[in-house]
């Protein structure tokens, strides 16, 4: 480690606090990042002579604050500059100030910055764009490489962006309760796809969309350890978990995906998986079960199962359906299905998805397991035509290459009967 | 004498540290702690999860289990257990009995990893 490098960590830890505080000074997004630019330069200068402050968020609140304020006065002319040791001689202040960011005050801080990402008239890519180079402070190069944009294109992204959220009216005051409830699920479902982004990703871009998933876990852990009493937030941290445990293991040296079941599950993140397990026994305890706590539990019973054939599928039915009542949808549905196919047979599951195939026309996933159901079934020709859908709108070589697997596994059905 | 050695740090900073930056970490403490084990001089040691893992039993007549990690200023770490759970509901119980007819608090935190150590009993 470089003698600077632990500034960059707490400068990155501090961030989201910092920003959200900032953003609440100025009620100004622009204005908030180049505060936090300025205390950050501050900190760089001065923290490897005087050693890191007691509290390095509180620090960079009260320089990017009061250099912002200086800047105005500046340009203003009122009143002549203030000492740099003013500025720099914190000791005192620091610790009062401490006393006085509660913990609700940067709870509310962090989840507006976040809300503010999210803004509904954004498409949801740009919403991840958005809270990854104000909230995560990625540089929109590094953005650009994960979305597999150009940098200019990118850059003019979250320009037109944060326009928008200029131009709408952000509410500042504090929260109420479901309001407060209202925001956690919409800045929730952000992180989710912002996971998925870096998931479902594959092939030889797919070491640099990791970032993606460790970037969304660690807004989720955030997340959680302001609002340390939302199941569905310990419920979203625990899908995440559980599911990047499994990064090792989902594809093979060609790049191309391992089923879940073909998994090498000693690859597996053993160290995730049990805080996983710990978060979902967690979030149960509060008997509210959520769509995020109900996908968390049955990504567990997969992960509880050291080998695919002592997975437990009358349990991942079981919550299922569960989950198909919370949140009804076709895609859990499908899901379902599949469980249904390992309990009971494909002839049960083919009867379960036949009303689905309209509402999933454009699904993937549905094309892909209609087809191994029919094959199963010996349908070869219908499970044939299943799979060219399935090929049509895969969205990674990756995803047409395992298509391609189930059509050679056809081929072979054929021959031998 | 035996000494307790505690673990502090930004939790937000060593989350996010990679794998490899977390390994040398590791690496470079154990060439510390091989020579005491080595020696017969390490007792148990534990790395605990994350605090968003805690759940924190508030003690009292009517004892209260909090989620979340011990966060009051006006209490000191006097001592821990490490016991085995088969749930986080049976842990709660035996902190439950462990802490009747007391004030003060217990926290109970998964651990991330756990070294038995080679201290005779």
């Amino acid at each position: 480690m470089t003698s600077t490098a632990w500034i960059g960590e707490l400068l990155t830890a501090a961030r989201p606090q910092v920003v959200g505080a900032l953003l609440r000074s100025f009620r100004d997004l622009d204005q908030a990042e180049e505060a936090f630019q300025e205390a950050s330069l501050r900190a760089l200068k001065h923290w490897p002579l005087n050693g890191p402050p007691r509290d390095a968020a509180a620090w960079l609140i009260m320089v990017g604050r009061n250099a912002t304020i200086d800047g105005m006065r500046r340009d203003s002319r009122l009143q002549p500059l203030p000492a740099e040791e003013i500025i720099s001689d914190l000791d005192d202040a620091e610790a009062a100030l401490t006393d006085r960011l509660d913990g609700s005050a940067y709870s509310d801080d962090v989840l507006r910055l976040l809300f503010t990402c999210c803004h509904p008239d954004l498409p949801a890519t740009q919403q991840i764009a958005l809270a990854l180079r104000i909230v995560s402070g990625l540089s929109v190069a590094e953005i650009a490489r994960a979305f597999l944009v150009g940098e200019a294109a990118m850059e003019q992204r979250i320009t037109r962006a944060k326009r928008r959220i200029a131009d709408a009216q952000m509410p500042f005051e504090t929260p109420g309760a479901v309001e407060r409830s209202e925001r956690l699920g919409i800045v929730a479902a952000m992180i989710y796809l912002l996971f998925n982004e870096g998931y479902s990703a594959s092939g030889g871009t797919a070491h640099i969309r990791i970032a993606l998933c460790d970037e969304a876990i660690r807004l989720a852990r955030l997340l959680l350890r302001l609002f340390v009493a939302e199941p569905e937030i310990m419920g979203l941290l625990a899908l995440l978990l559980l599911q990047h445990a499994r990064t090792p293991a989902r594809l093979d040296d060609a790049g191309a995906i391992v089923l879940l079941e073909a998994q090498d599950r000693t690859a597996w993140d053993h160290g995730m998986i049990a805080e996983g397990h710990a978060l979902v026994q967690k979030a149960l305890r509060h008997r509210c079960p959520g769509p995020y706590q109900l996908q968390a539990a049955i990504a567990g019973v997969h992960a509880h199962a050291n080998r695919a054939e002592d997975t437990d599928w009358a349990e991942i039915d079981r919550i299922y359906t569960l989950l198909e009542r919370v949140q009804p949808s076709p895609v859990v549905t499908l899901n379902r299905a599949v469980a249904v196919a390992k309990l009971r047979g494909p002839a049960a599951a083919l009867d379960m998805i036949e009303g689905l195939a309209v509402p999933l026309a454009g699904y993937f996933h549905f094309h892909g397991v209609n087809g191994a159901l029919l094959r199963q079934l010996g349908r070869g020709r219908e499970a044939r035509a299943a799979f060219g859908r399935a090929i049509a709108l895969a969205h990674t070589p990756a995803e047409a290459a395992h298509i391609r697997q189930h059509l050679d596994l056809l081929a072979r059905d054929v021959r031998s009967s | 004498m035996l000494y307790a050695i505690l673990c502090y740090h930004d939790e937000d900073v060593v989350n996010g540290w990679t794998k490899a930056q977390d390994d040398a970490v590791l690496a470079k403490r154990r060439l510390v702690t091989d020579k005491l084990a080595a020696a017969g001089r390490h007792g148990p040691a534990a790395r605990l999860m994350p605090t968003t893992t805690a759940v924190t039993l508030r003690l009292g007549a009517e004892p209260v289990v909090l989620d979340g990690p011990f966060a009051e200023t006006k209490e000191q770490l006097l001592g821990f257990y490490v016991m085995e759970f088969a749930s986080l509901e049976e842990a709660i119980a035996t902190a439950r009995e462990i802490g009747r007819d007391e004030t003060g608090t217990l926290e109970i935190r998964p651990l991330h990893l756990f070294v038995p150590g080679t201290l005779p009993a």
